[in-house]
């Protein structure tokens, strides 16, 4: 029954680094653009998540209603005033300004929030659970997978159902042929870019509710992100959630094993995973 | 002759150091039917990249109904009323066969052409419409990129190279559907390298030759000679 724990507990983890992996995902999909800084804007986000429970005395979840429009608002600007500037032929140019933007988040979170440790209060939410079938199960993680879930099929229906998503897709198939059906690439991938901080919002929320952090943790989840990604297969939204929960698994199944292990067995399953299928485990989607 | 909806002033383009075209003055009245022939190399894709907007140029160097439009950008562009309908097709393979045509009308231009009318002037998209783009055969793949740019209801719509790589019974069968298609008063540039259809459909013609006009006249009036002339450089 504890391994069975353990691969539950795994599951749901997985919900939440299945909504690291979702933004990271959406802007390679759309721009190729890879973001070196999506760990330290989780943070952001959940250090606006901060700000804003303590400021106007909301709980966390309500916090989402400022801080989702508040990233989406600052990743449009951040895609038409920086980003866009970056992208063509060469993909060095996105890779080291987004390097650079990683470490001016984190230097002005150091200046405005210190170094200490920092955790939102959620109240209840963080003890309650319920016991189904001979196992606990936190109420916070179910609710956790049950977003992620949640905003991967929105992802999922918003890219195959909706004209934004079909300008996304044409965008990432032929930028020019797409200018000439009258979308503005520059603002395709400004919309594509707020969508994305739009989940990095949600998910830098949940993790500030969950856990402890401070500003420097957002390699780790840029990590943690990326792999869910490659796990599940570039361009596959629903194999990023699949991504997020095989990584989540493999670190409690290795905690499980021996506490020490646990962000290893993570790592190792990786690895073994793009060694066998350096493409991810599901196709991309087209 | 009716107002010129475009205008071609001194129009030269560069890739770097390479100059494309030099100098290129060229007009298409309203609802006429220019055919632009030329060997491969000679500016053809050039310049309907330039007048499209895929390539930037002085402003005043292409211009719309009286308005330069040189420097837009090909949204801009294609707002105004101009579609192209690129060499090689140019589909969009993570989009369906009427997705395709569906994001070819995003530009929201008022007109005669919906997704209707593209179905009922090539059939068999309609049987394929849930299919991808890149499974249909390239001839049908030549229609879903002209129905695509018949969605944004253009006033000027250019084909660039409109035949190559289809085989001959596609070649008629487009053909055949091209005066119900520029029929309505719709003007178009037609590139073409088969010079006897492009001849037969079209009232004025333009031959290019390593970046500049070497011939311009009259469709019905030019000769074979003048044409080989135009076509080879040969003196």
């Amino acid at each position: 029954m504890e391994w069975v724990n353990a691969i539950v507990q795994g599951t749901l983890l997985g919900g939440l680094y299945a909504l690291f992996a979702a933004g990271l995902s959406l802007i390679f999909g759309v721009m190729r653009l890879v973001n070196i800084a999506h760990g330290d804007l989780i943070v952001l986000a959940a250090y606006l998540g901060l700000t804003t429970t303590i400021m106007l005395g909301m709980h966390p979840l309500a916090a989402l209603l400022i801080v989702v429009p508040l990233m989406a608002a600052a990743g449009y600007g951040l895609q038409r005033g920086v980003l866009n500037q970056t992208l063509g032929d060469d993909i060095l140019p996105p890779l080291l300004v987004t390097f650079g933007l990683s470490v001016i988040i984190q230097n002005a979170l150091l200046e405005a929030y210190s170094a200490d440790p920092q955790k939102m209060d959620a109240g209840v939410l963080e003890t309650a659970s319920i016991s189904l079938g001979g196992l606990t199960l936190g109420v916070l993680p179910l609710l956790t997978f049950a977003v992620a879930v949640a905003i991967i099929a929105g992802l999922q229906w918003t890219f195959y159902h909706t004209a934004l998503g079909r300008a996304f897709r044409a965008v990432s198939d032929n930028q020019d042929i797409a200018q000439l059906m009258g979308l503005n690439r520059r603002h395709v991938f400004g919309l594509a870019m707020a969508l994305s901080l739009a989940v990095t919002a949600v998910a830098g929320v949940l993790l500030g509710v969950r856990t402890s952090f401070d500003p420097s943790i957002g390699g780790g989840r840029l990590i943690f992100g990326f792999e869910a990604v490659i796990i599940g297969g570039l361009g596959n939204i629903w194999g990023t959630l699949a991504g997020g929960v095989i990584l989540g698994v493999a670190q409690t199944v290795g905690a499980k094993i021996d506490p020490g292990w646990q962000i290893l067995a993570g790592h190792i399953a990786f690895l073994v995973i793009l060694a066998v299928r350096p493409n991810g485990l599901f196709p991309r989607m087209t | 002759m009716h107002e010129p909806i475009l205008q071609i002033v001194g129009l030269s383009a560069h890739y770097g150091d390479f100059q494309a075209l030099y100098d290129i003055d060229m007009t298409v009245a309203e609802g006429e039917v220019l055919a632009i022939i030329g060997a491969n190399g000679a500016g053809k894709t050039t310049l309907m990249w330039s007048i499209a907007g895929l390539m930037r140029n002085g402003a005043d160097q292409v211009r719309y109904r009286g308005e330069a439009i040189g420097g837009l950008r090909a949204d801009q562009v294609a707002e105004r009323g101009i579609a192209l309908v690129p060499e090689g097709r140019q589909l969009f393979p993570s989009l369906s066969v009427e997705e395709n045509l569906i994001i070819g009308g995003q530009v929201g231009r008022d007109g005669p052409w919906s997704l209707r009318r593209v179905f009922e002037l090539f059939p068999i998209l309609q049987e394929r419409r849930k299919q991808a783009s890149t499974s249909l055969s390239g001839g049908q793949q030549q229609m879903v990129a002209i129905g695509r740019a018949l969605m944004a209801n253009p006033d000027l719509i250019l084909f660039d190279e409109i035949s190559l790589g289809l085989a001959p019974v596609i070649i008629r069968d487009i053909y055949q559907a091209l005066p119900g298609i520029v029929g309505g008063g719709m003007s178009a540039i037609i590139v073409e390298q088969d010079i006897t259809k492009a001849l037969s459909v079209s009232s004025r013609i333009y031959c290019l030759q390593e970046g500049r006009v070497s011939l311009e006249g009259a469709s019905d009036t030019v000769s074979r000679e003048e044409i080989s002339r135009a076509y080879f450089g040969i003196e």
